[in-house]
C-alpha cells in the first residue's frame, strides 16, 4: 500500500471541490465545496507523515482543521446576515461589489 | 487486507465528494460531506494517524457538521430547479474542464515525477506515531508558536461570527430603524420556518423580498420584532 493511492485519491477529491465551487450558485454548498478541497489537502499531509515517518505533518493537518473551523463560522456567519437582510443566497445575484 | 479497506473507504470518500457537488438539496449535501468525512477519518486509521482520525471524527463531523445543519435548516433554501448549476451551460462545462484540468495536473506531479520515488511502505514507525503524547509533545515544543496563532485565529473568528450573525439588520449604519432601503422590515415567518422539515423540503423555503407595493403599508403595521423593541 503505497503513499501515491492516497495522493491520487486526494488529487480526486480536491479536483471534485473545485469543480463544486466553480459549478453550484448556493453559497452554503460552496462552503461545503471549500472544506472538501481542504481535506483533500489534509489527507495528503497525513500520508506525506506516514511515509516520513514523522509527526509534523499532522500538526499540519490539524492547523488546517482549525483554520477551516474558522472559515465556516465566519461563512456561516455571513450566509446568516445576507438572510437576515433578505438578500438573495446566491452568489449569481449578489454582484453588488462586482463594479 | 490494508488493500481492501483502503478501496472501500476511498469509494465512499469519494462517492461522498461527489454527492456535496451534485445533490440538489443542501440539507443532503451536508449529510453527504458526513459521510465523505468519516471515511477520510477511516483513511487516516490506515495511514496510523490515530489522534487526528479522532479529531476528525469529533470536530469534523461532529461539531462543525451540527453547525451547517443548523445554517440550513435557517436559511433553508435549496437551489431552485432551473438554478441548479450556474446560468449558462457554458460555464458548467468550463467549470468541469478546469476541474479535469487540475486533476490531471495532480496526477502529472503525483506519478510522473520524483515523487513517485516514495511509492514504499513508508518509513519505520516509532511506537509513539500518531498518539495524542507525540501530538501533544510538538504542539507545545516545536510548534508551540502555531499553536497559539490557531488559538487566537479561533478567539478572533468566534468574535467576528458573533458580530456577523449577531446584528439584527445587517452592516448598515442605521440599521436600528425600519428604513426599506436597506431592506430591515420583518416581516412575519411562516409557521415551519426554522424547522428540520423546512431544511429537508427543498427550494421555495426563503420569504421572497418584500413586495415594493406593499412595502409602505407594511412599515406602519408594529411587526413583532419592532414591539419587542419598545419594550
Amino acid at each position: 500500500m503505497t503513499v501515491n493511492w492516497y495522493l491520487i485519491v486526494s488529487a480526486m477529491i480536491f479536483a471534485l471541490g473545485a469543480a463544486g465551487v466553480m459549478i453550484r450558485r448556493n453559497p452554503l454548498v460552496i462552503l461545503l465545496c471549500l472544506e472538501l478541497m481542504l481535506n483533500a489537502g489534509n489527507l495528503a499531509l497525513i500520508g506525506f507523515s506516514r511515509m516520513w515517518g514523522d509527526g509534523a505533518g499532522e500538526i499540519f493537518a490539524i492547523v488546517v482543521m482549525v483554520i477551516a473551523a474558522c472559515e465556516v463560522a465566519i461563512g456561516l456567519g455571513i450566509i446568516v446576515a445576507l438572510y437576515r437582510r433578505r438578500l438573495p443566497v446566491d452568489v449569481d445575484e449578489l454582484r453588488e461589489l462586482h463594479g | 487486507m490494508t488493500f481492501l479497506f483502503f478501496f472501500i473507504f476511498a469509494g465512499f470518500a469519494l462517492a461522498g465528494a461527489a454527492g456535496v457537488v451534485v445533490l440538489r438539496n443542501p440539507f443532503y449535501c451536508v449529510l453527504s460531506l458526513v459521510v465523505h468525512l468519516i471515511s477520510l477519518a477511516l483513511l487516516f486509521l490506515l495511514l496510523e494517524a490515530q489522534f487526528v482520525a479522532v479529531a476528525q471524527i469529533v470536530v469534523y463531523a461532529g461539531a462543525v457538521m451540527v453547525l451547517y445543519v443548523f445554517v440550513v435548516a435557517y436559511v433553508g433554501g435549496g437551489d431552485k430547479p432551473d438554478q441548479l448549476w450556474s446560468a449558462s451551460p457554458r460555464q458548467k462545462a468550463l467549470a468541469i474542464g478546469f476541474a479535469s484540468l487540475i486533476f490531471i495536473e495532480l496526477a502529472i506531479a503525483i506519478l510522473g515525477t520524483a515523487l513517485s520515488s516514495l511509492g514504499t511502505e513508508g518509513a519505520e514507525l516509532s511506537a509513539t506515531y500518531g498518539t495524542p503524547s507525540e501530538i501533544g509533545e510538538l504542539l507545545l515544543t516545536d510548534y508551540l508558536l502555531a499553536f497559539e496563532l490557531a488559538s487566537m485565529l479561533l478567539l478572533i473568528a468566534a468574535i467576528g461570527a458573533v458580530a456577523l450573525a449577531g446584528r439584527r439588520g445587517g452592516i448598515a449604519e442605521n440599521e436600528g430603524n425600519l428604513s426599506p432601503r436597506h431592506g430591515v422590515v420583518h416581516t412575519p415567518s411562516p409557521a415551519a420556518t426554522g424547522s428540520m422539515a423546512e431544511g429537508v423540503s427543498g427550494y421555495g423555503v426563503t420569504t421572497p423580498l418584500p413586495d415594493p407595493q406593499f412595502e409602505g403599508r407594511e412599515l406602519q403595521q408594529p411587526t413583532r420584532e419592532t414591539a419587542e423593541d419598545d419594550r
